[in-house]
């Protein structure tokens, strides 16, 4: 059986929010029986997108994760709404916007916090996926289609299928220590939740100072080297995929005849060190 | 031969009898129109040998005959002669023939306006018989067309409702997409016409509770009597009939007239309110506008200002208000550019212009070829966060100080295209002179350069370095070749003129060397015809649009004039009214001397202004200190105030009658996607696919709003203009009109078109292709590329060869600066940095208010368009921030400033200076360089109240209320609002209650 997953790149979301507002154009003033009742004008953040700045002084970064339910195949939500709540054979969870009527309880359920209450209909709900215009044979839900970059693409494909998928483009789930199953899945999802250390490397160019190209830079943790790679026309480089607060890193810098540093820093959250002077 | 015309006539006036009688039993849109009306109309010869009359009764044809109406009919349609009438009367009409015969009194609509107009709608449904329109979805919907600001979409319809509005993804039958082959690699574009957020939020303005559903007047305002305008924005509305205020509107535009005479009445409108070729501000408004007399409230080129004022006088360009043009570059950029420097650059959120995020993918593409990226910017604008690339945070408004250092290091490490100064350009000795600090003992160095921008030496050498030996485009603003960014502060057009200087020095026009950020220069076909809005729409004017180059030819329309020659510059407007008087410079095109020459309000013959008819969206926000608005509102001068609006917002509220427009779902309209005509020439270029879009009513206009055409045409059926304001047209009539005028017939039916809604215009087939723009200029060639400028007056030289310049060259020392305006310190002929007259050297100033404010274009709206109105937009947290139920506007700002003002992320802030306050909510990042606040101009909201401690404040969000209106270079007019100094504290309600202010 093929089944509905979103896959959400982070690297290519820019924060247009044409995902949000095509899920509020559809949703606001419009109710879809059996599927979900409609939202209010504002404030039913059904898809919203999260910020992470990252970095300082000229090294900064600002990455955006689009969140919405992830149609968990083992949802607390299904679980706990009585028959109030369905998984779909498309893998596609719904709550009924009839026989979910003054569940507030299963707002509390969900560990993903993705399901949004309606205080005046008095009713949880969630991104459906867009099923109703699945059902009509739309091939991809409105946040989707709407997507500039095709940040955000669905497919409907058999289990194993995704997760080889899941295998070759290195994706990931939010949170998979809740043990939910997600079907929204995530690639780059490391700009959200690790940090990077960079620098700039200079030299002293006969009295003047000067940017370092080509220099080698290597990161050492513990005295073990953990990664390297090389400076640009401005000097810079950076190391991601950092866990934060993970403690104290060296770096090396050599250049063949420019000369070298070394550097020992500790880590909290992304850095810019903005003045590495090689001496020869 | 005249015996069969007449018996033929006989017989369309017989057969016309019988068609009306189908039609008011089938035709439901005729139905509609015949209302329950009582009229008799006649069609007849001059001389009354034919006739036929109509006599209608509660809006049935009760009664017919072939005679002349013994009695006064209401409509006569007047006919000189046989041939003239059958012309008229033809199903396929000659529009060349019946305009010129309606021009020379060979025929007339006489008789009483509203019914005339009325009568010859009522025809033209008849005679077009019911058109399908949209596809039926599986959910029972309809699903028709629109076009926007941000792009082409399809609206789900289903009651009388918009369901929903999607971007259109094309299909198997629309036209192929363009392929570029670049370094080993294939690119195509997505099949899908790419929308901005603006556009995807529309429905929820059309249903918003800020909609005006009636006329309204002011409870204050009696026309014939007490007027009291010191209360404009304070007092109430109460709802009035359409009778009433058309009334009133008609009345006073007469009294005007009697009173004080031609130029008493000015229009204020802002530039792009909606999207259409009819229903447009040069289009449907000038026509009436015309038809009125007005003074003209002339634009400044706000979007170009320091490439128009500055730039053009070293390369010409006049037709494009001085920015570059863009052929072929983006399949010059891909095959060929190491390196793009986004200078002020921010197409993520400007998107060049009016052409949804088509764009973007084009620049992930650059990303995937490894083009290094660069951002100058005092903010890491969205295009940075989106592709990376050095950051290169720079002070505002020293950017001029940068580029000349990075000049200094070409020449001084010998990184420049020697060949190309030599062969191409002129006045080089001496501005390598000044860069070397030959001219006043100081050498323009990195060093020079970084206390004033704040950008390290070794920085700006690694760039220079760079850029002098990698072939490098140069992103200047949003669009790339132009538009937007840095040159719309005090030194914008220093860094404009800088921008065209290094491109000289690097080789402009060779490969890989150009202007652009792959915005714009798509390979589509340029040559199809469909006119764009400068082209005037349906405006019969031929000398302030673009109408006579093509359209006027084209769609054969009556001609309008206005015969009141008097203007008042859009950015002293306010000065107008309050002082008295006021002066400016023009925005004209046609060549670089034109804006050298001064004009004066009030002009002498004219009266100075005492009614505005204001139309579209707010001004608040777009217009410097636009604080100086709410006195000019006030002023006992200011006899009336009209507003036609679709939202109650902004300036409308300090109207005397408010007129209920719809919005461009709830009209029929017809439109090039992008196409704004002569403002970007072949603007198109920066889109995938080429669409024409008819842009369907998708429902009946809400309330008791109207579409903006019949509002024109009720007050002008007041003044007996109703025949001749419209020519007999309803908005689907003209939309058809401009069909016809286009080259869109050779590929696709009338009826085919309004039913599936848009069309895919092929793009140009690869071996027709637009070379490369100023690769002839480069190459010394005949030029190669489809721009009908110069003039054939202005080559200095043989036609065809060369720029418009005095020169023909590139020209380091400007001849046309030189030659009218020498002795201006602020714009010397040669580019001399001079610092910002509001920045970090006015140190009295700065150091009350040391913190720069940036107001962008925005990024989620177009202009006020979206902002506001209970828009979906507002809830993106990038955009405004709900604070206890209130919508703020946002102010970025660096954690450095925030933390020495106590500050926390999403505090409620006053920013405030000598002009005003305004609240926002503060947004605490690092995405801001210190010193500097970013905000966007265009809000849609002005929300003014008294505080007790400070005066006037507005939490709308209206920050132009605290921008500078002095021009950005003296003898210009272009603004430098982006030179703005202000402080920042934490700001909270008083106790005391919200008193508008």
């Amino acid at each position: 059986m093929k089944k509905w997953n979103l896959i959400i790149d982070v690297a290519k979301c820019e924060n247009c929010h044409n995902c949000t507002l095509a899920t509020k154009d559809e949703h606001d003033g419009n109710s879809f029986p059996g599927y979900a009742a409609e939202q209010p004008r504002h404030g039913a953040d059904w898809v919203k997108i999260e910020r992470k700045v990252r970095g300082e002084g000229t090294m900064v970064e600002a990455n955006y994760q689009v969140t919405m339910c992830n149609h968990c195949d083992d949802a607390p939500c299904v679980k706990a709404g009585d028959g109030s709540v369905k998984k779909r054979d498309d893998g596609i969870v719904i709550i009924d916007p009839d026989k979910a009527r003054g569940r507030k309880d299963l707002v509390d359920v969900c560990p993903h916090k993705a399901i949004w209450w309606n205080e005046e209909l008095q009713l949880p709900q969630i991104w459906i996926f867009d099923a109703h215009l699945l059902d009509q044979g739309w091939k991809q839900p409105r946040c989707a289609q709407s997507c500039p970059t095709k940040a955000i693409e669905a497919v409907k494909i058999l289990d194993s299928e995704m997760s080889a998928l899941v295998e070759k483009e290195n994706l990931r789930v939010q949170n998979p220590e809740f043990g939910t199953k997600p079907r929204v899945y995530y690639k780059n999802l490391h700009l959200m939740d690790t940090e990077f250390l960079g620098g700039c490397v200079l030299y002293d160019n006969n009295g003047t100072t000067d940017c370092v190209e080509d220099a080698k830079v290597t990161l050492l943790k513990d005295g073990n080297s953990i990664a390297t790679t090389a400076t640009d026309f401005f000097g810079d480089f950076k190391f991601d995929g950092l866990a934060a607060d993970s403690g104290e890193y060296t770096i090396e810098v050599s250049h063949p005849t420019q000369g070298q540093a070394a550097i020992t820093a500790t880590f909290s959250q992304s850095r810019y060190i903005n003045d590495i002077l090689l001496q020869v | 031969m005249i015996q069969m015309k007449r018996t033929l006539l006989k017989g369309i006036l017989y057969g016309t009898t019988l068609a009306i009688a189908r039609g008011l039993k089938k035709n439901t849109e005729a139905i509609k129109q015949a209302g329950n009306i009582d009229c008799v109309a006649q069609i007849m010869l001059k001389d009354g040998s034919i006739a036929r009359h109509y006599v209608f009764k509660g809006g049935r044809m009760v009664d017919t005959r072939g005679s002349v109406y013994d009695g006064e009919a209401q409509v006569n349609l007047v006919f000189q002669d046989v041939d003239t009438a059958l012309g008229f009367l033809s199903l396929k009409p000659d529009y060349h023939t019946i305009v010129h015969d309606a021009k020379n009194f060979k025929a007339a609509v006489l008789g009483d306006s509203e019914l005339c107009v009325w009568f010859m709608h009522l025809m033209n449904m008849i005679a077009s018989g019911t058109q399908k329109m949209g596809t039926t979805m599986p959910d029972g919907c309809t699903r028709l067309t629109t076009n926007t600001n941000g792009g082409p979409m399809f609206v789900y319809v289903k009651d009388n409702k918009i369901v929903r509005m999607t971007p259109i993804d094309f299909d198997d039958s629309d036209a192929e997409s363009w392929t570029i082959k670049a370094r080993g690699k294939t690119f195509t574009p997505l099949r899908q016409g790419v929308i901005n957020p603006h556009a995807q939020g529309l429905k929820s303005t059309v249903y918003s509770d800020k909609r005006i559903l009636y006329p309204m007047k002011r409870v204050d305002f009696d026309p014939n009597g007490e007027r009291n305008p010191q209360n404009r924005g304070k007092s109430g509305y109460e709802r009035i009939s359409w009778e009433e205020a058309t009334d009133i509107v008609a009345n006073e535009i007469k009294r005007q007239r009697k009173v004080h005479g031609p130029g008493s009445i000015a229009m204020a409108f802002g530039s792009h309110h909606q999207w259409g070729n009819v229903g447009y501000y040069l289009s449907a408004l000038l026509r009436f506008g015309n038809l009125i007399g007005f003074t003209r409230v002339v634009p400044n080129p706000d979007s170009w200002e320091g490439w128009y004022w500055g730039a053009m006088h070293h390369f010409g360009n006049s037709m494009r208000v001085g920015i570059p043009g863009h052929y072929g570059l983006v399949e010059d950029c891909l095959k060929e550019a190491e390196m793009i420097v986004f200078w002020s650059s921010d197409p993520e959120s400007t998107n060049g212009y009016a052409s949804g995020l088509e764009g973007t993918q084009r620049r992930f593409w650059a990303k995937e070829l490894g083009i290094d990226f660069v951002h100058i910017d005092p903010n890491l604008n969205a295009t940075a966060q989106l592709y990376g690339g050095r950051w290169i945070p720079v002070k505002p408004g020293t950017d001029p100080a940068l580029a000349i250092a990075i000049m200094n290091v070409w020449v001084n490490e010998d990184l420049y295209d020697k060949d190309y100064v030599e062969g191409r350009t002129t006045g080089f000795d001496e501005w390598k002179a000044y860069l070397l600090g030959e001219e006043d003992g100081v050498p323009k160095t990195p060093e020079w350069q970084e206390k004033e921008t704040g950008v390290q030496a070794h920085v700006v050498r690694a760039l220079a370095r760079a850029w002098g030996k990698k072939k490098t485009y140069l992103a200047a603003g949003g669009l790339g070749t132009g538009f937007g960014g840095a040159c719309r502060n005090a030194t914008g057009s220093q860094w404009a003129r800088n921008m065209i200087l290094m491109m000289a020095m690097q080789g402009w026009g060779k490969p890989g060397v150009n202007f652009g950020n792959l915005q714009a220069g798509t390979p589509l076909d340029h040559y199809f015809y469909f006119p764009g809005y400068a082209e005037g729409g349906i405006s019969g004017e031929l000398n302030f649009t673009a109408c006579a180059v093509n359209n006027y030819q084209r769609m054969p329309h009556v001609l309008t004039m206005n015969p009141v020659k008097q203007m008042i510059p859009r950015q002293r407007l306010a000065d107008a009214i309050v002082n008295g008087k006021a002066s400016g410079y023009i925005w004209d095109g046609s060549s670089a001397e034109a804006q050298f020459a001064e004009f004066q309000y009030p002009m002498p013959g004219y009266s100075p202004v005492h009614m505005i008819y204001r139309y579209g969206s707010s001004s608040f926000g777009t217009i410097a200190n636009s604080d100086r608005w709410v006195d000019m509102y006030r002023h006992d001068s200011l006899e009336c105030v009209v507003n036609q609006s679709i939202w109650l917002e902004g300036e409308a509220e300090f109207a005397d009658i408010i007129l209920p427009a719809c919005t461009s779902f709830e009209r029929y309209d017809i439109s090039d996607w992008g196409n704004s005509g002569g403002y970007i020439h072949h603007n198109t270029d920066q889109l995938n696919h080429r669409t024409v879009v008819f842009q369907h009513k998708c429902i009946e206009p809400l309330g008791e709003s109207k579409s903006d055409y019949d509002i024109f045409t009720a007050v002008l059926n007041k003044l007996g203009l109703g025949a001749m304001f419209t020519e007999g047209c309803s908005e689907l009539d003209w939309c058809k009109r401009v069909f016809e005028s286009s080259d869109l017939p050779n590929y696709v039916s009338w009826k085919k078109f309004i039913k599936k809604g848009y069309h895919v215009i092929p793009p140009a087939p690869e071996n027709l292709r637009t070379p490369a723009y100023f690769r002839w200029f480069a190459e010394d060639r005949f030029k190669d590329v489809p721009e009908p400028m110069p003039l054939p007056s202005q080559w200095s030289d043989i036609a065809g060869k060369g720029l418009q310049t005095p020169s023909g060259k590139i020209e380091f020392v400007s001849t046309t600066i030189q030659r009218n305006d020498p002795n201006n310190p602020e714009r010397p002929a040669l580019n001399r940095y001079v610092p910002s007259w509001e920045g970090t050297q006015t140190t009295e100033l700065y150091d009350k208010y040391p913190l720069q404010l940036l107001t962008s274009h925005s990024r989620y709206t177009f202009h006020t368009y979206g902002d506001g109105k209970d828009s979906t937009l507002n809830d993106i947290p990038d955009h405004r921030v709900c604070i206890d139920g209130y919508y703020y506007w946002v102010l970025r700002m660096n954690p450095i400033d925030a933390r020495a003002r106590g500050l926390q992320h999403h505090d409620l802030v006053r920013v405030h200076n000598g002009r005003g306050s305004v609240v926002c909510a503060v947004d605490v990042s690092p995405l801001m360089a210190p010193g500097t606040l970013k905000s966007w101009e265009s809000c849609a909201e002005v929300d003014l109240f008294e505080d007790p401690r400070f005066g006037r404040v507005d939490r709308g969000g209206s920050l132009n209320l605290l921008t500078p209106e002095r021009p950005q270079v003296k003898n210009t007019e272009g603004m430098g609002s982006n030179s703005c100094l202000v402080e920042v504290e934490k700001w909270s309600y008083a106790n005391e209650e919200l008193v508008r202010a």
